[in-house]
């Protein structure tokens, strides 16, 4: 079995962390009955054992002593990190997991990058490097950060690259949120967009995730909750609706939002823990959905959201749910996958559900996908037989689809906006190792990638006729 | 004679526990003890050393034994009274490159009741090859070669003669596909004068891994020069059989697992061959490979099975051969595996027609030979003839020679009469031209 090492960085990636660190113990808490330490639990926590005198791990099949998230949490300013040691959470994580400072980045893409990123250099490699120690088999590092502030993406993607050095064989799975037409940080385009950068050389897969899309989803839930029919009453232990059964005893504002994000990550990694008749790898996740090296931004999106209290009807439902899946209403990033061209899309469902399900509803949903001409058949499936808390099965979608070039677009638009005036500027010039061919770069970088998109989107209507090849005699 | 198995990958290692469960439970219906005990030899290994112990029950011991027992059961809080059931482990080495699977399908054995996997004939590592047949051909497969060709030569010094090895995979992914042709090569290294049939499986043509033609195509190109034969079952010939013929409603991986089982133990359980002089035949592999694979160019075997029903009908249903033999070979000729809508029209072209060797003329499915295995009742008086008609067969082989003949009067997994029928035909040329094409485009673009 292997293991995984979740960097967090910044608030917005500590927060969601923290969310995704609540939801895993409340997961195995379901499903490991017994309080042993298997290796579904090893490949996020370490079983340590204080007593020992060398702080030592303990290895799989002893029962619970204490568990440690294997993480690392990175923020420029202390108050998130200290809100997580003060909460319930403070026992998962210890002091050489944490790398704090004073004052943060200021919102400043240069300051997280260039100044922090090489003050703290030695130490974040130290730290990584120690979790690294602590894996028999380390298969992937998740990165959880936002693009749109100052530590996240630049101190974030200052991390990445030094994954990429120290640890060149390990997958790269960054976890980015991206910011809003209506943020409220003034310079979050230049931020992402030099983020985005960084992001196009360094990861293996990004999983892009929108604000707006977030709140959306959890307004329809709380629609929904509300009793927008009488007996549509929802099911309250969900792990995607609620924190409820979870460790902290109230809500904080953008938990609800968080939770989403964090029932990504648990699922996509649902099959590499658990059982299943046909099991998914995290190294299968870029083989089979990243057809070309920099094309690696997959839309997520997760059904079902709520499940209604009464008693569910099995098939309507199930099929129902992979129709959503492909609806734009779940997606996480705003994009309307179904009318732009799909490169290669992965499904990943949990729970009791089986092969002739997933066949009959690939071959339903087929005809009105459009897919490009050389993966006209390009799934990639995993089933999983443990479902989700909650829940009676789950579907995760994975789509590498060219509906992320207009978000691509929008983001282009907007840094123009604000380049072309130069404004704002002079914040990032200052920084000591900042020149403005840095800027010219990014958005040439971001150009290109919108190009390749483009061309991709361009053969979608064409018909490719098969490329000339040796035939069968006739 | 026995068989070695070697089961790679998710695939292998859940269709490998399906066969030898079918297998022993076959072996074990009241049969006739020859055929148990020729089935058990081929496929299983008995140690009474290390037996199961049980629980003492006073119940079942005789008298004498409870009087001594009791008295000691006096003394001691617990008492266990050994007992030497036989353990029938299979003869078969497991391999994958992550543990999960390699976990499940042995503890499924041991709760079988009636056998288990050895202990120590497994060989997993902890993360997977990524669905990339590169890293399991090139990277994963010479690094374990030592470990692998270890358990296989333990194994193997546990037959008394070896009658070959069947390696079973599936072509989709990376450590089947990769790491199986690794091993069979391997395999014809280290034992050359052995036969070697792979049993492969093919992915739904609608996709399981989106990879899955590159992995396929490789794996086949290197497998032809490696194998003595291979024999394939395809995912959506066995999904058609479940939900169609079988009627199931929700069918899982298990469900058709236990179909390509059921067909395959069909093919290898004892039979009374033509070369076997009234005993059952010790050279199974070595037979169906002489029977089939008459020409190195001409390696892919497909197989059906008549009669396919769910279990709960078969006490209803009455079988009389020429009903299963016509079936039987309408389902050869027009290329479909099962009985229920069979295409009646399609007939062999008329002798007059000449050679109009065309891929689907008419959608008739022409046989290079055949090889047709009868179990159950009254098999000496079953006709043939229907499979011994030239206009089936290509001409430059003589149908005396194309059609192979193995009989056993012991009925099969519970049916009363059963056909199985292996043929070397066009069956498979319609989903290998797609695979091949689907690859080629992937490969073509940009």
């Amino acid at each position: 079995m292997t293991q995984s090492v979740v960097v967090q960085v910044g608030q917005c990636g500590n927060q969601v962390g923290c969310r995704f660190w609540d939801l895993a113990l409340r997961e195995h808490a379901h499903v490991n009955k017994r309080g042993l330490y298997d290796e579904a639990l090893s490949s996020f926590f370490r079983n340590v054992d204080l007593r020992k005198s060398d702080g030592g791990d303990c290895c799989v099949g002893g029962r619970i002593q204490h568990l440690k998230a294997r993480a690392v949490l990175i923020d420029m300013e202390e108050g998130v990190v200290n809100g997580i040691l003060q909460g319930p959470l403070r026992e998962v994580f210890d002091s050489t997991q944490l790398l704090t400072d004073v004052s943060g980045s200021g919102n400043n893409w240069a300051v997280g990058h260039l100044t922090y990123g090489s003050a703290y250099r030695e130490a974040i490699v130290n730290k990584l490097r120690k979790a690294a120690e602590h894996c028999d088999c380390l298969q992937c590092f998740f990165l959880i950060h936002s693009m749109g502030g100052g530590t996240g993406s630049g101190l974030g993607t200052r991390v990445l690259s030094l994954l990429e050095e120290e640890f060149p064989d390990v997958c790269r799975i960054v976890t980015a949120m991206y910011p809003s037409a209506e943020d409220d940080v003034i310079t979050s385009p230049y931020n992402s967009v030099l983020a985005m950068r960084e992001l196009t050389e360094h990861a293996d897969c990004v999983l892009p995730v929108e604000n707006q899309s977030l709140v959306d989803i959890v307004n329809k839930i709380s629609v929904m909750s509300h009793g927008a029919k009488p007996g549509s009453a929802l099911r309250k232990d969900s792990t995607v609706t609620s924190g409820q059964g979870s460790l902290s005893p109230t809500e904080k504002p953008f938990d609800a939002m968080n939770n989403i994000v964090a029932n990504l990550l648990l699922n996509i990694t649902s099959s590499a823990r658990f059982e299943g008749s046909l099991n998914m790898d995290l190294n299968e996740i870029a083989m089979n959905l990243v057809p070309f090296p920099r094309l690696h931004y997959l839309v997520p999106s997760l059904t079902p959201l709520y499940t209604l209290a009464d008693v569910n009807i099995p098939t309507r439902r199930l099929d129902q749910m992979f129709s959503d899946a492909f609806s734009k209403d779940h997606q996480l990033i705003r994009a309307d996958p179904k009318r732009s061209l799909y490169l290669a899309c992965a499904l990943m469902v949990r729970g009791n559900v089986q092969v002739s399900d997933l066949r009959r509803n690939i071959e339903r949903l087929r005809p009105s996908l459009p897919f490009v001409s050389w993966n006209q058949e390009g799934w990639k499936t995993g089933l999983c037989s443990v479902p989700p808390v909650g829940h009676s099965h789950s579907l995760l979608a994975l789509a590498n689809n060219t509906c992320v070039k207009p978000t691509f677009m929008e983001l282009r638009d907007r840094f123009t906006k604000l380049y072309r005036k130069k404004a704002h500027l002079h914040h990032y010039l200052d920084v000591d190792g900042m020149e403005q061919s840095i800027f010219s770069e990014s958005l040439s970088s971001l150009s290109a990638l919108i190009d390749e998109y483009h061309q991709l989107d361009a053969t979608k209507a064409r018909l490719i006729p098969d490329a000339q090849r040796l035939s069968i005699a006739r | 004679m026995s068989v070695v198995t070697v089961q790679l990958g998710q695939c292998g290692n859940q269709v490998g526990q399906e066969l030898f469960d079918v297998i022993s439970s076959d072996a074990q219906d009241g049969q006739r003890k020859t055929y148990s005990s020729v089935s058990r030899e081929r496929f299983f290994r008995q140690t009474s050393q290390g037996g199961k112990k049980m629980r003492y029950n006073k119940n079942k011991a005789p008298r004498g034994f409870y009087y001594d027992c009791c008295y000691v059961g006096k003394v001691l809080k617990y008492f266990f009274f050994f007992l030497r059931v036989p353990d029938f482990e299979a003869r078969a080495v497991l391999v994958d490159m992550e543990p999960k699977v390699i976990n499940h399908s042995m503890n499924r054995a041991a709760k079988s009741g009636r056998w288990r996997y050895a202990e120590a004939s497994h060989f997993s590592q902890k993360q997977g090859s990524g669905n990339n047949w590169a890293n399991g051909f090139r990277v994963l497969g010479p690094r374990h070669r030592d470990a692998v060709e270890e358990l296989v030569r333990r194994e193997v010094e546990h037959c008394d003669v070896l009658a070959g090895f069947i390696p079973m995979m599936s072509v989709a992914g990376g450590t089947g596909s990769g790491v199986g042709t690794f091993v069979t090569q391997c395999l014809r290294d280290v034992y050359p004068s052995s036969f070697v049939l792979n049993h492969l499986t093919w992915p739904y043509g609608t996709g399981e891994v989106i990879v899955q033609n590159y992995n396929s195509v490789l794996t086949l190109a290197h497998l032809y020069q490696l194998s003595d034969a291979l024999l394939v079952h395809e995912n959506d010939a066995v999904h058609r059989i479940c939900s169609q013929q079988l009627n199931l409603k929700q069918i899982s991986f298990g469900d058709l697992n236990r179909v390509i089982a059921h067909q395959l133990a069909g093919v290898l359980q004892p039979a009374l061959t033509p070369d076997s002089c009234g005993a059952y035949s010790g050279n199974p592999l070595g037979e169906l490979v002489s029977a089939l694979a008459c020409h190195p160019e001409y390696k892919l075997l497909s197989a059906c099975s008549i009669p396919q029903m769910a279990s709960a009908s078969i006490a209803f249903s009455t079988f009389s051969w020429p009903a299963l033999l016509k079936h039987l070979r309408q389902m050869l000729i027009a290329n479909t595996k099962m009985e229920e809508g069979i295409d009646w029209q399609v007939r062999p072209p008329p002798a007059s027609a000449g050679r109009t060797s065309s891929l689907t003329a008419g959608g008739f499915n022409a046989s290079l030979a055949n090889l047709l295995i009868l179990r159950g009742k009254d098999v000496y008086s079953a006709e043939t003839g229907g499979f011994e008609d030239p206009a089936i067969y290509t001409s430059w082989l003589p149908p005396a020679e194309a059609l192979s003949l193995w009989k056993s009067p012991v009925p099969f997994d519970k049916y009363e009469k059963s056909a199985t029928l292996v043929s070397n035909s066009q069956a498979l040329l319609r989903p290998l031209d797609d695979m091949v094409r689907k690859a080629w485009n992937m490969f073509a673009s940009r």
